[in-house]
């Protein structure tokens, strides 16, 4: 690959033109991460008057903590089954929408447009639908003999998150997985069916395994995406609730740190998802290159 | 193995575009049918319609003794080689191969020999085991047509497969399938856009234009007799010398009195145009000489006849040493003129 190289005369220069990325990214990122580490490893009284040295132990509270192995556990419940639906019910959009020839953008338009809607909003849109007092689907579940309440009941809370946050996610994977098949020639899929594959057939010996990198791309995003950026719609439907039922990692550095001002712990907490963060980063470089081609 | 007869087949797309016209064509068993015409003529249209990949908006298309309209490609039992190849990228070459009949639940033993028997005929035996992207342009389009033998289906379709080759490997694979073709003895429709390679190709040539069949016939037979202005035009490289036969009058050539009188158009291929005074009943046309294309064994000579608005073009073996501005006497033999009606554009029969 060939590369641009420019030389400068003045050897300051560089670094002159360097210099507002550099500050943005050390005051926004690399200081409060670094703050983040320091708190990890402190204890504050509880008027913030007297903060002491502690080592790890923040860390070891933490994985003794039942509560904190819970909000792990339902952290790996809600990442799998967001990932999981998101993805194939994007999969499932996007081959519907390969198949059409006139309206294909029309759909596209509007399967895009929940990505545009604020997390917290989609939260709230999803709490006010299946409210148990005055929500339309609680109501047409009573009537199905079901008895809705999130209030009250973890299990449901866990699925109204799930939905709320995969439906949010659909858009983003479903324009992935369309693109990928978009750019899959035609011909294949001509030559697979009168090489005597049915449509199934042809789909999944065919067009999913050449989807392959952009489903493993996705993986990685949708896992991410679960684990840390649905914080505004647990906030906007349970708030972690009822009884820890959706106290998810992300959303618990949250409730320990500002309102349980339990600053230590939830430095600690933070400090262990941005490893978990680059671990995944680290596993989307390392393999989507090398390992998922064809 | 089987005929495939084409009726009064129509195509229209949406928006009343009509593709295919009312076509009717007989493919016999074992026939190495060619299509060839302009981008555009249906051509390519036709054959997906034959392989299924189109739906027929009128008449018939059967192979063998089936009518094949409302059946889906995998019925029709024909295999199809693509332009781009399309090679399924993530499997093997033998992955390739096999994938058609393990569709049709073909025994293993039966696949391996098939497997074995096309990469042995097709020189493939060494790739077996690697992909297709490690492969040159050449060696898959060998792959291509292994997917289609290894079916051993009633008919081959051949959409363009040589447009992605350079001259060389185009040459030598046209060779080899035409070998191919013969030693397997299956009926075969071959679309192409190249007329060198229809002439060497087709038992018989099916010339297409604007969704209709300008002609069919053996190669030589619509090469030396073409029935209408277009095929005229089209086969050859250069085409036939077309002109005006009130140019010609106006000029006092010395024009046949046998030349029908509906003839608005008369053509003449470049080869037949002679320098020196032949001995027959000829006519000769005075012209300039405009350029030379030395191409080896022969020249094209580009000449320009006063009254005549096209450069005349004409062949000759050798070198022809000349320069532009020199003052030649065209001479064509009466027998090698070529009558053209003058509204329809069809061959008029001499009177």
């Amino acid at each position: 690959m060939q590369t641009k190289r420019t030389i400068f005369s003045n050897k300051g220069l560089p670094y002159l033109l360097l210099a507002p990325q550099l500050a943005i990214t050390i005051v926004f990122f690399i200081w409060p991460a670094a703050q983040a580490v320091k708190s990890s490893f402190e204890r504050e009284d509880p008027f913030g008057l007297r903060t002491s040295f502690v080592w790890f132990q923040n860390y070891t509270r933490l994985f003794t903590d039942p509560n904190y192995l819970n909000s792990f556990g339902r952290t790996l419940i809600f990442a799998v089954s967001v990932t999981f639906l998101a993805m194939a019910i994007a999969l499932l959009l996007a081959a519907a929408v390969n198949r059409l020839i006139r309206s294909s953008n029309v759909y596209t338009t509007l399967l895009v447009w929940p990505y545009a809607v604020a997390p917290v909003v989609a939260g709230i849109l999803w709490w006010f639908m299946f409210n148990p007092s005055i929500g339309i689907l609680p109501y047409a579940l009573g009537q199905f003999g079901i008895t809705w309440n999130h209030r009250t009941s973890g299990t449901d809370a866990m699925i109204l998150v799930i939905i709320a946050a995969t439906w949010k996610q659909i858009s983003y994977n479903f324009l992935f997985f369309l693109a990928g098949m978009q750019s899959i020639p035609n011909s294949l899929t001509e030559a697979a069916a009168i090489d005597g594959a049915g449509p199934f057939k042809r789909f999944w010996t065919i067009v999913f395994p050449l989807l392959s990198p952009t489903t493993f791309f996705l993986m990685i995003i949708n896992i991410n995406y679960a684990m840390f950026d649905t914080f505004g719609i647990i906030d906007g439907t349970t708030s972690g609730g009822p009884n820890q039922a959706t106290n998810i990692l992300v959303y618990k550095v949250y409730d320990d740190g500002f309102l349980g001002l339990n600053i230590g712990s939830s430095a600690a907490q933070s400090v262990i998802l941005m490893l978990i963060v680059i671990a995944l980063v680290f596993v989307q470089f390392r393999f989507i290159e090398r390992r998922v081609q064809y | 193995m089987a005929r495939i007869e084409i009726s009064g087949v129509s195509k229209v797309y949406p928006g009343n575009v009509e593709a295919i016209k009312d076509l009717s064509l007989s493919i016999n068993d074992g026939e190495l049918v060619v299509l060839v015409g302009p981008s555009g003529c249906g051509k390519s249209t036709l054959l997906r319609m034959i392989a299924g990949l189109e739906t027929i908006t009128g008449g018939t298309i059967s192979i063998g003794e089936t009518v094949v309209n409302k059946l889906e490609p995998a019925e029709r039992d024909i295999a199809m080689v693509f332009q781009n190849y399309a090679l399924y990228p993530h499997m093997s070459v033998r992955g390739n191969l096999e994938y058609g009949l393990k569709n049709r639940g073909t025994q293993r033993a039966e696949i391996d020999k098939r497997v074995a028997d096309a990469a042995r005929i097709l020189e493939i035996e060494a790739f077996l085991d690697r992909k297709p992207r490690q492969l040159s342009g050449g060696q898959r389009q060998r792959v291509a047509m292994g997917r289609a033998i290894v079916r051993q289906p009633k008919a081959f379709l051949f959409d363009e497969p040589l447009s992605n080759l350079d001259a060389k490997l185009r040459a030598h694979m046209r060779v080899e399938i035409r070998r191919l073709q013969r030693a397997l003895g299956t009926t075969s429709v071959y679309v192409t856009h190249d007329q060198l390679e229809a002439m060497t190709l087709a038992d018989k040539l099916v010339v297409m234009n604007g969704g209709v069949i300008e002609q069919v016939g053996k190669p030589l037979d619509v090469y030396s007799d073409p029935q209408s202005l277009f095929v005229a035009a089209f086969m050859g490289s250069p085409g036939m010398n077309l002109i005006d036969i009130e140019s010609l009058r106006a000029i006092g050539a010395d024009l046949p009195g046998s030349i029908p009188t509906a003839t608005g158009t008369v053509g003449v291929r470049p080869e037949d145009i002679v320098l020196e005074k032949p001995a027959g009943p000829h006519l000769t046309i005075a012209a300039t000489l405009d350029a030379v294309e030395l191409v080896g064994s022969e020249s094209l000579v580009y000449a320009n006849a006063k009254g005549i608005e096209k450069d005349i073009i004409l062949r000759s073996s050798g070198i022809h040493r000349g320069n532009p501005g020199d003052v030649l006497a065209l001479h064509i033999p009466h027998s090698a003129l070529h009558s053209f009606a003058r509204e329809s554009g069809r061959k008029v029969a001499a009177a």
